[in-house]
């Protein structure tokens, strides 16, 4: 074999691997990604049931509570209409994470239309909003600024 | 007046990056034309650049000083800081914060050029111009960006009475460490980058270019590894929530200079060993800086949000974009013009060690492309208005696709020979390797339901340990080379830490319960009693406080004490976990809130984990890390110690003729 094809070789090789990272990073990344859903988008248009998903909205005022086991937490998410999403979360909650805040809870819809949350992403301080809740309507995004953040003017 | 002085040094280092950038290019083309030919200008580069170096740590000094007296008519210190913090934590906000932070960068970036002007003598001098010069180029971009968009001393025409505080998730020791030790590392590779464009634009691609680029090399890697793990159990136990990885954008953006650095190491290895590989070697030097810069940007411009985005400033993003294209376009652009002319290196086998580590780079470049693409795909598809995540159901299998052979031929690489060698000679190792990892896949199949990649993870473990170890069998020991050590400690790191993230995943076992004082929980082999509640209080903080009774499989208590504290400035709730380690693993306590009790008596949620073997992860990063440490000892020692040999035989031969002239004379 040549010096000339052995470079050859070693390009086609690394090329063809990292095409081949490429492409299953593509299908997988369809396959994989946790998509955002409104609360309206969750009643109209709901994920298959188990899939990992991640829901956003407000917490509706008065439907925080604790169950009797006293580590899963029920409340309701709402979004920009009349749409409702109960959530059940078993963990410790987020601190700031309060009726009428913003929530981003990260986890599956049950089969009777609860949404199970492994995790709740609330505003950790001034700096930081979960990504999602940035992209608010107005109106709501200036109400829960107003009423999640601390320390500013 | 301090604050003055740190921007007036800043704009001088600013100036001294451009002269540095002219001198080093002129002289560059200069010493081009021929045999001996030099210019002034070359002797100006290597004392411009350590000029530099010491005005840029000066000017972070007084940073530093600023912060430490509290001077609150600099508005990085209101925003950042407060008197009544405690000491390290006013010195630590001084890099706690996006202006703070990308001082230190150019200030790590402007001390690494002035170290290799200082002290690197055996790279030829036409390179070394160039590559001062190219460390110049690049560290003016970010001079202007601090200088333009981010100037940590600008001052506040009215100073108020108080600053608003640190945020109290990075009031923490580890705090004061993770992010220099990341930086030296992040930006250290700068100089790999450097010396890449360099030796392309001299043509000087030699096995002598990679045995001057390794030292500097490893310093780098080493300080990324040990970022990495420290920042990894600083998530761990700091943010409470029991993970130690989270494929955090942040996280991703330090794993993935990492990933090419390791490349890098081993390319630079077969380069320097066996001339070989040479524009591949070129070609990661340019990668891995460039992941570095693309990791700035994607932390620094407020396009994610975490704890390390400060503030959301799109000018910024926009700043550091246009210099990402500038120099990672640049140097791509430079390597496809000059990549043809660099000759071909040695031939090889594939049965060769060489064959073994171009099978490393291009699985490691493949996991780079994995989690490039993973990080970014969400920034894509915002484009188009789709939200998404991507989190471990992406990167854990995708990654292992590439990772596991990768990892079975790291255990087979190091036995093999350069240049040519077959299987048939390694056969005994080989079926002691390929027994063990198929004994404990079986084994630990046999005794509990694992998931597919912790089976992996622990039956890889088992075999890839034995296997660091098999390239010392039959050496003697005294005379086994530092680097081969550093090697076999490094590749027992990997073994290690990935025995304890398997066991991590397979066998933890999680327990949420509301207590009330007095009762107790059994997780795993765990008995947790809460045995109180009582309200404490810190510097800048209150907290209330559970103590907690632990014994492990009904042996003498432990006390844990985790915390649920309120900072005061800025205000803010942080969970201060309690760990109780062992050996085999860490008990891992979080405090919740107040639960209401079924007979009205309050109950307290408690977070318990058991992690069997989870400390094991970073004791395999230390390993990593102190493998590199020996891998670079043993390089400069070898290197001193040629070079003296050289010296004296020049001087015996010198002496030896002068006795014969002498002898002549008579």
């Amino acid at each position: 074999m040549k010096p000339k094809h052995q470079r050859l070789v070693l390009v086609v090789v690394a090329l063809v691997a990292l095409i081949a990272a490429g492409l299953l990073a593509a299908w997988a990344l369809r396959n994989q990604a946790s998509y955002f859903y409104l609360p309206e988008q969750m009643q109209s248009d709901p994920p298959a049931v188990g899939q990992g998903v991640r829901l956003g909205g407000m917490v509706e005022m008065g439907s925080l509570r604790t169950l009797a086991d006293g580590v899963t937490i029920a409340f309701v998410v709402t979004g920009n209409g009349d749409a409702r999403v109960p959530v059940r979360f078993a963990g410790i909650l987020p601190d700031l994470f309060e009726e009428g805040s913003g929530v981003v809870a990260e986890g599956s819809l049950q089969a009777d239309g609860t949404f199970r949350a492994d995790n709740l992403l609330a505003k950790h301080d001034e700096n930081y909003v979960p990504r999602e809740l940035e992209g608010m309507s107005r109106m709501q995004a200036a109400k829960m600024a107003e009423e999640t953040t601390v320390g500013l003017e | 007046m301090i604050a003055e002085l740190g921007l007036a040094a800043l704009w001088l280092a600013a100036a001294l990056a451009g002269l540095q950038l002219v001198c080093g290019a002129l002289a560059t083309r200069v010493m081009g034309h021929g045999d001996g030919a030099t210019t002034e200008l070359a002797l100006v580069t290597r004392p411009v650049a350590i000029l530099q170096g010491g005005l840029v740590a000066f000017s972070f000094a007084m940073l530093v000083w600023v912060f430490v007296i509290t001077d609150l008519s600099v508005k990085l210190v209101v925003a950042n800081s407060h008197a009544m913090k405690p000491l390290v934590f006013k010195i630590a906000g001084a890099w706690g914060n996006h202006e703070g932070s990308m001082l230190l960068w150019v200030t790590v970036m402007a001390l690494a050029g002035a170290l290799i002007a200082a002290i690197e003598r055996r790279l030829p001098e036409r390179t070394m111009q160039a590559t001062l010069a190219a460390q110049g180029f690049v560290a003016l971009g970010f001079y202007a960006f601090l200088l333009l968009s981010s100037n940590p001393f600008e001052r506040l025409p009215l100073p108020p009475a108080e600053g608003m505080g640190l945020n109290p998730l990075l009031q923490d020791i580890g705090m004061a460490f993770h992010p220099p030790t990341l930086y030296v590392g992040y930006v250290g590779l700068s100089v790999a980058f450097s010396f890449a464009v360099g030796a392309l634009l001299t043509r000087q691609v030699t096995p002598d270019f990679a045995r001057a680029m390794r030292p500097w090399l490893l310093g780098a890697w080493v300080f990324l590894t040990l970022g990495i793990t420290a920042g990894s159990y600083w998530a761990y136990y700091e943010l409470g929530w029991g993970g130690w990885w989270f494929w955090d954008p942040v996280e991703n953006a330090a794993l993935m200079p990492w990933l090419a650095a390791t490349a890098l190491l081993h390319s630079a290895g077969v380069l320097a060993a066996r001339d070989a590989l040479r524009a591949w070697t070129i070609m990661l030097g340019v990668v891995a800086f460039s992941m570095s810069m693309v990791g700035t940007f994607l932390v620094r411009s407020g396009i994610l949000t975490s704890v390390h985005a400060f503030a959301v400033d799109p000018r910024r993003g926009s700043f550091i974009l246009a210099l990402l294209a500038i120099y990672i376009g640049g140097a791509l652009l430079l390597f496809a013009l000059r990549a043809g002319t660099v000759s071909e290196g040695q031939r090889f086998a594939i049965a060769s060690r060489e064959g073994a580590l171009v099978v490393n780079n291009v699985m490691l470049s493949a996991v780079l492309a994995i989690v490039l693409l993973g990080t970014l795909y969400p920034l894509l598809t915002e484009a188009f208005d789709v939200r998404v995540s991507v989190g471990p159901p992406y990167f854990n299998p995708v990654g292992a696709v590439f990772v596991v052979p990768m990892l079975l031929v790291m255990a087979v690489g190091p036995l093999l020979r350069w240049r040519r060698d077959s299987l048939g000679r390694i056969s005994r190792e080989l079926a002691l390797v390929g027994a063990l990892i198929l004994a404990a896949l079986v084994l630990v199949s046999i005794l509990g339901e694992v998931e597919l990649l912790p089976l992996l993870g622990l039956a890889l473990a088992t075999g890839l340990a034995v296997a660091s170890l098999l390239p010392l069998r039959g050496r003697a020991l005294r005379r086994v080379p530092l680097a081969t050590w550093g090697m076999v400690a490094a590749h027992l790191g990997i073994a290690v830490a990935l025995f304890g993230m398997a066991s991590d995943s397979a066998f933890t076992r999680e327990r949420l319960v509301a207590l009330a004082p007095g009762q107790d929980a059994q997780v795993g082999p765990w008995r947790v009693t809460l045995e109180r509640i009582d309200p404490v209080a810190g510097p800048n903080w209150t907290a209330l406080q559970a103590t907690l009774r632990a014994s492990y499989n009904d042996g003498p208590p432990t006390a844990l004490a985790p915390q649920a504290r309120s900072f005061w400035a800025p205000a803010q709730q942080t969970s201060e976990t309690a760990l109780a380690t062992r050996w085999n693993g860490q008990l891992y306590a979080a405090m919740g809130g107040e639960a209401p009790g079924a007979t009205g008596s309050p109950r307290w949620q408690l977070r318990l984990w058991w992690k069997p073997f989870v400390i094991w992860i970073w004791l395999g990063g230390l390993m990593v890390a102190m493998g590199g440490v020996m891998a670079l000892v043993g390089r400069v020692l070898a290197d001193v110690k040629r070079r003296s040999v050289t010296r004296r035989a020049a001087s015996r031969r010198a002496d030896r003729a002068e006795v014969l002239a002498a002898g002549a004379n008579e």
